[in-house]
């Protein structure tokens, strides 16, 4: 485990590098194949308002793939983050045009642990909207 | 319908081993578009210090989701799976998954509750190679949403 970033030189309140990951309809079909979640509220749009969604929706689990990757790219090994959780609050829509959906996540450091561990708070917004709640990843730094 | 509450505490056979394919670790990063070369190269991942290439964080849940599916088509438990969403997940790893692991997982029904009517469901999955070491512990929270006008 090689991470990137020194225990002593992070802060509380120290912010990770921001990223935005596009979303379109072609990412869930890929992602569906991929993950193995088939459910058709993810690609089918007149399954998804039949059950009372406004159209396709992202699968959660993409949209926490996502999420973790600012705080991945920041730690330099993916195997840094010790714990990772997510609650899913809102849908991610997926309109079925060429711009798809936009995920943009930011973060940073909350709080310092022992054993040169922090946790990080993330925030994973689209289209104006919260997706994610109580966001957390505890990383374990160099 | 609320469900049984002497399910909380049950744990459900380990699963058969799952082989993680390099292959199928690739197809997943480039599924989230992640470009880290640890998930890819052999010797990137080497450089970091892991025998050969890892997975992303969340590529478990393939894994822990289809072991739940024990607890979710149990027909005793009675969940209505139509019904149902995704409403908590969390990941502790012992760590990281890698290429070659043969990964069995052990299921346990952590809580059962009732809310308005909606079901809530609590599976934890304890993640073991082959040679029984911990990996990883997936937390699965799943809500039943109640029926409209019940």
């Amino acid at each position: 485990m090689t991470a990137k970033i020194a225990y002593d030189e992070v802060e509380v309140g120290t912010e990770l590098p921001a990223q935005s990951f596009p979303v379109t309809r072609a990412t869930l079909v890929r992602y569906a194949g991929a993950s193995g979640d088939f459910n058709p509220i993810h690609w089918n749009e007149k399954f998804a308002v039949e059950v009372g969604l406004p159209d396709v929706i992202a699968h959660g689990m993409f949209t926490m793939a996502e999420a973790i990757r600012v705080v991945t790219d920041w730690a330099g090994d993916p195997a840094a983050v010790v714990e990772y959780g997510v609650r899913f609050t809102k849908p991610v829509v997926v309109p079925n045009d060429d711009q798809g959906a936009l995920i943009e996540v930011s973060a940073k450091v909350a709080a310092k642990l022992d054993d040169r561990k922090v946790r990080v708070d993330i925030t994973a917004m689209s289209a104006g909207q919260k997706v994610l709640g109580m966001s957390r990843a505890v990383v374990e730094l160099a | 319908m609320a469900l049984d509450q002497s399910f909380v505490g049950r744990t459900y056979p380990p699963t058969a081993a799952y082989e993680v394919g390099r292959e199928k670790i690739r197809e997943f990063a480039e599924a989230i578009g992640d470009a880290n070369p640890a998930y890819t190269d052999t010797e990137a991942a080497k450089a970091l210090g892991h025998s050969d290439v890892i997975a992303p964080p969340t590529f478990v849940f393939a894994i822990t989701f289809k072991a739940a599916g024990a607890v979710i088509e149990d027909p005793q438990l009675g969940l209505d799976y139509s019904r149902v969403v995704h409403g908590d997940q969390k990941f502790a790893y012992t760590r990281p998954v890698r290429a070659g692991d043969r990964l069995s997982v052990t299921s346990t029904i952590e809580a059962i509750k009732s809310l308005a009517g909606n079901d809530i469901l609590d599976i934890r999955g304890e993640v073991h190679d082959a040679s029984g070491e911990h990996v990883v512990t997936a937390w699965t929270k799943l809500v039943s949403r109640a029926p409209e006008g019940a």
